[in-house]
């Protein structure tokens, strides 16, 4: 039985069966190995995915053999094969990482409940990358908003209840959002598919609810994918979950929101009636400026480094929607760059901190203190992180905002290449405490030994990191699929 | 005419009304009341008024039960319906996950108001308790 | 509760009927409002009535923990198996067409399999909301 064909239904089929067999299989080293194997089975079946889509063009498949627009479809294309590469790369990186980092983190007989939520959270990301249905979108979006809420309150301090609470309260009100946007358009166009909402929506633009809609729409996603002010939820849900959490959310939950966020302006409503009607430009800009900079000078201020990068993950989105408030294709695919590079080096310097952690009991700068000699490796590649944060030539990071200061270079808007560079200095500001802090300081007075890092959690962790230096020097990959996934965008709006 | 035309929009309109007091009427709830219990009542009430519409105009004039027949040429739309189904299990499901949450905090913190736990947070965190 | 005579004799009567319902709603979600969802939470809640008025250790006797947790997986493999039965039998993924020579008897069977997976997933689903809330923070009084 052949099951090529097929792949689009088990990329997130094969996450989705290995929940409820982690729950049946209580053992938890057996829910591990379940959860391990799924993982990686859908980083493979991402990888095959994405090679088809660059071969052969647009995926469709049609779920229960009902042809779209009546049936859900799952529709692959260039933006979307990239994207489930990321979720499911960082996936399969971080659940080996997660085993020996919860061991310290969760109790031992809710082990086989964690990989339970982590696998349906990677199953929930999957599904908003691959299906071409709006409801279905929501419904993929709940799944990992949901199994997100459980996996940070897992978190050993008290606050990662509230913090949980916390977002979910906000989660629910935006995917609520998303669905009245989705209501709306349901009832101009008659249609859920999103290609078909698209080619309808010619018909009925500028009427009063497909405005609403996009407002609607816009807020929702924006409260998942914390764009400033609607980042709150952010800080706390990233500091206080456990390091496993943090880096497998920080460096994909709200990229895959940002996914949502394109694939609704360019597919279904088409660029022009998004950035013609509505000042969304000015808008997006506006926020996405405020983002950067506040949220930069909030790091700079922190005394936790979770919380410290936290804050900078926040920045980093306003880049990613800042190259979309351009509306061309340069900026586009800075955007579209940016949103894997950041979710590897995200992915990176969160999994860093769980090591740190680990070793030394905390990631407060007092406890980080003389971390470059105590342990070498770890503050290295937190320098690494740190320097593809702020944009250094040789590191992912480089690369993204290099593009991004040629799609404002291409709008002509010299004041905006000067507001990215003084952001990429506030960056280098806090990155600087990190390293001030590791290097310069001698560690404090009544310090234990560090614990040594097992080698589940180092060589994950390694890999993440030599990925930050790769994709920064060999962009084929990275660059390749967001160009051509920027013009696909671009190009097929109308 | 202008009197007319009004209450024919109120008359024919008033689901669209409801919908918008209790949306708006449940984002307040969140927003404005510190009990935390209140706010995730608040987020069922906001999500209700989203179950209202969708299920509102799917009821057409004239339209009968969406089994085929050959007496009906005009059926309701049975769709929304079955969103509504799916919306209604996930609302369920993050209400559940929200008392848990609650159940949770309660025991950890001894109050479920918002503005004592965030005191507690800060109070701790004076003591040098945040690592 | 177990102490009152009215109480337990109603309670003996109408749980029989209420697990009847919720078949009888689980079976006719095809015709009528109902459906797994539905018939899962009403079965649910018969169990939960027999908790209330015999007492929680009672109910965990009747309906154990471990089989509630198992009940929440089995159901969503359930649904699963029905999407990889259509994979199997030459179709797509949740391809009902596929499960029966005749396309509509397909479609039957699939839609029934689907709403016993639902109903199993959610029934357990509420029973295990029930037992870990029930008894947090309660004093032993029997």
């Amino acid at each position: 039985m052949n099951l090529a064909p097929h792949l689009p239904a088990l990329q997130v089929v094969v996450p989705l069966i290995a929940a409820p067999l982690t729950v049946l299989l209580r053992q938890r080293s057996v829910a591990f190995a379940v959860a391990l194997v799924a993982s990686w089975l859908a980083l493979a079946i991402s990888l095959l995915l994405w090679w088809q889509v660059a071969n052969t063009g647009i995926i469709s498949y049609a779920i229960g053999s009902w042809p779209a627009p009546w049936g859900i479809e799952y529709r692959i294309d260039r933006l979307n094969s990239f994207i489930l590469v990321l979720v499911a790369g960082i996936a399969a990186l971080v659940l080996p990482f997660s085993r020996a980092s919860i061991e310290s983190e969760v109790a031992a007989q809710q082990h086989y409940l964690f990989y339970t939520m982590f696998v349906l959270c990677l199953a929930g990301l999957l599904g908003i990358a691959i299906t071409g249905d709006a409801f279905n979108i929501f419904v993929f979006l709940e799944v990992s908003s949901l199994s997100a809420y459980v996996l940070i309150a897992l978190g050993r301090d008290r606050r990662a209840l509230f913090a949980a609470y916390q977002y979910l309260l906000m989660g629910s009100i935006g995917a609520t959002f998303l669905v009245i946007g989705i209501g709306l358009l349901y009832l101009m166009t008659g249609t859920l598919n999103l290609a078909d909402m698209g080619q309808r929506l010619a018909s009925v633009q500028g009427t009063r609810p497909v405005l609403a809609a996009l407002a609607f729409i816009t807020v929702g996603v924006s409260l998942k994918l914390a764009l400033f002010p609607l980042h709150q939820w952010l800080p706390n849900a990233y500091t206080f979950a456990p390091s496993a959490v943090s880096a497998f959310l920080a460096a994909t939950a709200t990229k895959v929101a940002v996914y949502v966020l394109l694939r609704f302006y360019f597919t279904v409503f088409g660029e022009s009636a998004v950035f013609a009607r509505l000042p969304m430009q000015q808008m997006m800009l506006l926020l996405a400026l405020a983002g950067m900079f506040a949220a930069s000078t909030i790091a700079i201020f922190q005394t936790d480094l979770k919380r410290l990068f936290a804050y900078s993950s926040v920045a980093q989105i306003g880049y990613i929607i800042l190259g979309l408030s351009f509306n061309s294709v340069s900026g586009l695919t800075a955007s579209i760059v940016h949103l894997f590079n950041h979710g590897v080096t995200k992915g990176a310097i969160f999994m860093l901190l769980g090591c740190v952690a680990l070793g030394v009991g905390g990631t407060s700068l007092t406890r980080v203190q003389g971390l470059g000699k105590r342990m070498p490796l770890a503050s290295f590649g937190m320098v690494i992180g740190g320097l593809s944060l702020m944009g250094v030539p040789g590191t992912a990071g480089f690369i993204s905002k290099w593009y991004l200061l040629l799609a404002a270079l291409e709008q002509g808007q010299w004041w905006l290449v000067f507001m990215i560079a003084l952001s990429s200095l506030l960056a280098a500001v806090y990155v600087w405490r990190f390293v001030e802090a590791a290097y310069l300081r001698e560690p404090h007075q009544n310090t234990t030994n560090v614990a040594p890092t097992p080698w589940l959690m180092s060589v994950p962790t390694a890999i993440l990191v030599l990925a930050i230096v790769y994709f920064g020097l060999d962009t084929s990959f990275t660059m390749g699929t967001a160009s051509e996934a920027a013009a696909a965008l671009i190009g097929g709006s109308r | 005419m202008t009197g007319a035309t009004t209450s024919m929009t109120l008359g024919s309109h008033f689901t669209y009304f409801i919908t918008i007091f209790l949306m708006v009427a449940g984002l307040f709830i969140v927003i404005s009341r510190p009990n935390l219990i209140k706010k995730l009542i608040g987020l069922g009430i906001f999500q209700t008024s989203v179950y209202l519409l969708y299920i509102a105009p799917a009821k057409l004039i004239g339209g009968t039960a969406p089994i085929l027949s050959n007496a009906f040429t005009v059926y309701s739309n049975p769709l929304p319906h079955v969103l509504i189904l799916t919306a209604i299990v996930v609302g369920v499901a993050t209400l559940a996950l929200g008392l848990a949450l609650v159940v949770r905090i309660r025991e950890a913190y001894d109050t479920i108001e918002e503005d004592d736990i965030l005191a507690r947070d800060s109070n701790a965190e004076d003591n040098g308790n945040a690592t | 509760m177990k102490n009152d005579l009215i109480l337990r004799v109603i309670a003996k009567l109408l749980i029989p009927f209420i697990l009847l319902f919720a078949l009888y709603v689980q079976f006719h979600g095809d015709f009528g409002p109902g459906g797994g969802f539905q018939a899962g939470v009403i079965l649910a809640a018969a169990v939960i009535f027999y908790a209330l008025i015999y007492g929680l250790a009672d109910a965990r006797k009747v309906v154990p923990e471990p089989l509630v947790e198992s009940m929440m997986a089995i159901g969503v493999l359930i649904y699963a198996g029905v999407g990889v039965a259509g994979l199997l039998l030459g179709g797509n993924y949740l391809d009902y067409f596929v499960l029966d020579p005749n396309p509509v008897r397909g479609q039957h069977r699939g839609i029934f399999w689907v709403e016993v997976g639902v109903a199993t997933t959610v029934s357990g689903v509420m029973l295990k909301i029930f037992y870990m809330f029930a008894d947090r923070g309660k004093v032993d009084e029997e």
